[in-house]
């Protein structure tokens, strides 16, 4: 391989920028929650500021949910519910995620936008993963609201009644149709908690449901931090509570709901193990590892933030890595040519530094890119490990950034035996041309989502969710209703 | 069990049986040496069943995990018919169960339901292992050029704690959907319910379960729950016939490694449902190019 001093030549290279424009539509200074069909402010009048991680510069106040609040929106929901939402046929229902998929899509351009300057990823992603994949969500789900008696052979199923729903900052109107779409289709209402972060596409998504017609109450949206997500899981009304996040908070929520019959699915932490084996394809191989762990800042819960290599091509997978990402671009979220945008938050960009240091004291070594960083906002290179041991914490732990760590494997089994020794089972991959060896991978491997000679797809019909501590319950496709019926 | 009191009948003195646990395949009593004393309803002695330690529900959890690979990647079509075998086994002890069923309280009548039904319910159990992936795993239609499949997996070592109004039925109906679904278990009986169930190792030990599938203890439910929806190495826990103070604790335990808990109530309903072999398995999906 002569070519991987290309990175130097690519140099002399640069991209003019290429902005995505944002003025073709206003924010408003405040947003209040959304409660009952109307924004309603806090009632304790608290509010907090949601910044640009990529400039630090507040977007817009957001109310600050508290204990009443909480209360009035599971009410509203719990009204919708028992005389609206229940009642109606599920034909009906389905035509309002129908309408809610389309508005989803006539305003893609101001959520991506939106998307991209509240939480920092790439405007090339939010503009063709993250709001694209929202709308599908709901077009899917909407088509199931009439058709539930055909998803469980043997069983009719009906709504649970009212369901509380926590999402984080990673893919937030993407996590608000994971989580809101089934849960209507099925005949269930809503109260959800975006993460205190990025809470504005999920803001910008209740006017959709005015827009959209959809009757008072039947989704419910509440901003605020984790004391106002702990309220809203305490809250006796709920029915059902569903969770994507760290596998700590999760834990803790299962907790706090023992000694209530409130049902619960959690979609938690993951490490996943990219395996790379002597016999794949390898330049395939390493734009799966760039996308594996570089995908939105590798704040990905499902990333392949471990790669496994065939010993026999580390070095050759390396410096191919090594020159790749030499081509990726950190910076402005809103630029097009942008790889790989802001760090969510401080305190991630903080926690992210943190593993890198503790990567290098227990004896790793670290590479990262020379590309420059903006001198205001939170960003990281891209980084990866090399000489790590299973027990290292940058192999256990899941840091939700742009880090890899990189290990080598001889035999498949061995390679098995590292994928599997973490306490996560979210995802997976393999790289291989030997179709028997693939499949015999894929089953190995403890874990809910595998990627063959790809990484990081997602679909709604696509059932995706963890084994282990990576949480369970599923979401997407016909599994993905379990959580939002009761079966009789 | 003391059996009848008429030892010297034909003046001959009964062979009474000691009961065992069953755990690897091999029949042991309590490492921990202690045991519990059996009585008839009416306060009649009965005999000495084994008091598992939580040392004896480790030695099981080694057990069940060591054989948990093997039973995974057993093929269904054979998975079936050792259930079936099972079946078969037990009718053929259907007369011994019926009076150890007796003996222990139930009537005539109860007694030969019970057995017949936990006979059945092997059947049809062993009629789902080469179904239930057919009918709950999906290929999914994915809007990219990938074939996308979702396919149902055991999750490995599974928990159950077994209830006492059904002695013979509550095990069975929580062994067979675990054990369909390609786990490992191990059992906890209690009370009274811990004479059929040492009965049913020998059923098992002769099905052609290899050692370590099914494991069987007896003992005090509220010594061996924490520990069970503690321990790390187990995947899920099945309880039957908790109380809700329980059912709480264990909730609040399986937190530990989130492992999936699922309370039953001893109510009899949905014996036969293949949704409860849905419960200890885990749902994967695998995406694959289709390309040139």
């Amino acid at each position: 391989m002569t070519e991987t001093n290309i990175s130097t030549k690519g140099s002399d290279w640069g991209y003019a920028p290429a902005p995505e424009s944002a003025d073709h539509f206003k924010l408003k200074e405040q947003y209040g929650l959304f409660i009952g069909g109307k924004f309603v402010p806090a009632g304790s009048g608290r509010r907090f500021a949601t910044i640009n991680p990529a400039n630090e510069k507040t977007l817009a106040q957001i109310a600050d949910a508290g204990e009443k609040d909480v209360d009035k929106a599971v009410k509203a929901a719990r009204t919708a519910y028992e005389k609206v939402w229940r009642k109606m046929p599920g034909r009906e229902r389905g035509k309002y995620l129908y309408r809610i998929a389309r508005i989803i899509q006539e305003r893609a351009r101001e959520l991506a936008v939106v998307e991209s300057m509240d939480g920092g990823k790439p405007i090339r992603e939010s503009r063709d993963v993250d709001i694209p994949l929202a709308a599908a969500h709901f077009f899917y789900h909407a088509g199931w609201a009439d058709k539930l008696g055909y998803a469980f052979p043997g069983k009719s199923a009906g709504p649970i009644g009212v369901a509380g729903q926590i999402i984080p900052w990673n893919f937030p109107l993407l996590m608000v149709a994971w989580k809101v779409a089934p849960a209507l289709a099925c005949g269930n209402t809503v109260v959800l908690k975006p993460a205190e972060t990025t809470p504005l596409t999920a803001l910008l998504f209740a006017e959709i449901c005015q827009e959209a017609g959809l009757p008072d109450g039947v989704f419910n949206c509440i901003t605020g931090a984790g004391s106002t997500g702990a309220a809203l899981v305490k809250h006796p009304g709920l029915d059902k509570v569903a969770f994507t996040g760290s596998t700590d908070v999760g834990k803790a929520i299962q907790k706090s709901l023992a000694g209530r019959s409130t049902k619960l699915t959690l979609e938690l932490g993951g490490k996943a193990a990219n395996i790379i084996f002597e016999d794949a394809a390898i330049d395939q191989a390493v734009e799966g590892i760039i996308n594996g762990i570089f995908f939105n800042q590798g704040h990905v819960c499902c990333a392949g933030s471990r790669l496994l290599v065939q010993e026999s091509v580390e070095q050759e997978v390396v410096e191919k890595l090594k020159a790749r990402m030499e081509h990726l671009i950190v910076g402005d979220p809103l630029d097009k040519n942008t790889d790989i945008g802001a760090i969510n938050s401080k305190a991630q960009c903080e926690r992210i530094q943190d593993y890198l240091k503790v990567g290098q004291d227990e004896g790793a070594e670290l590479f990262q890119t020379k590309c420059p960083v903006p001198e205001k906002g939170y960003w990281v290179r891209p980084s990866f490990f090399t000489k790590v041991a299973q027990s290292h914490r940058i192999v256990q732990e899941e840091i939700f950034g742009p880090v890899l760590a990189i290990q080598s494997f001889r035999t498949l089994d061995e390679a098995l035996e590292k994928a599997n020794n973490t306490p996560y089972g979210l995802s997976g991959g393999v790289w291989t041309d030997k179709g028997a060896k693939i499949f015999k991978v894929t089953r190995g491997i403890k874990a809910g989502v595998i990627w063959a000679n790809t990484f990081n797809k997602f679909d709604p019909s696509s059932p995706f969710g963890g084994y282990k501590e990576s949480g369970y319950g599923r979401e997407g496709g016909r599994h993905g209703l379990r959580p939002y019926v009761e079966l009789s | 069990m003391s059996g009848s009191g008429e030892n010297m009948k034909s003046g001959r003195l009964d062979v009474r049986k000691t009961y065992k646990m069953l755990i690897g395949g091999a029949f042991v009593r309590s490492e921990s040496g202690r045991a519990l004393d059996v009585n008839a309803p009416g306060g009649k002695w009965l005999g000495h069943v084994c008091r598992a330690s939580r040392k004896d529900f480790r030695n099981a959890v080694v057990a069940a995990r060591k054989a948990a690979s093997g039973w995974a990647n057993t093929t269904p079509y054979l998975k079936g018919q050792i259930l079936y075998r099972a079946a078969e086994m037990l009718e053929g002890r259907a007369t011994t169960f019926r009076e150890v069923l007796q003996s222990i309280g139930l009537s005539p009548v109860a007694a030969k339901t019970e057995v017949t039904q936990a006979i059945d319910l092997l059947v049809y159990y062993a009629g789902w292992t080469d179904k239930y992936l057919q009918v709950f795993g999906s290929v999914n239609p994915v809007s990219s050029p990938y074939f996308n499949f979702s396919v149902t997996e055991p999750m490995g070592v599974v928990a159950y704690v077994s209830g006492e109004k059904r002695p013979l039925l509550d095990l069975v109906t929580g062994i067979a959907p675990i054990v369909a679904g390609g786990n490992t278990v191990i059992t906890l009986s209690t009370g009274r319910a811990a004479v059929p169930a040492m009965e049913l190792g020998e059923v098992l030990a002769t099905s052609d379960f290899p050692h370590g599938v099914i494991n069987l203890l007896c003992g005090v439910r509220e010594e061996l729950v924490g520990q069970m929806a503690t321990h790390m190495d187990v995947n899920a826990l099945v309880t039957q016939g908790a109380d809700a103070k329980e059912s709480a604790a264990s909730r609040e335990a399986c937190a530990l490694n989130l492992k999936r808990f699922f309370p039953r109530e001893a109510n009899g309903k949905g014996d036969e449902d293949p949704y409860r072999i849905l419960d200890t398995v885990e749902i994967k999906t695998t995406w694959h190019p289709v390309g040139g």
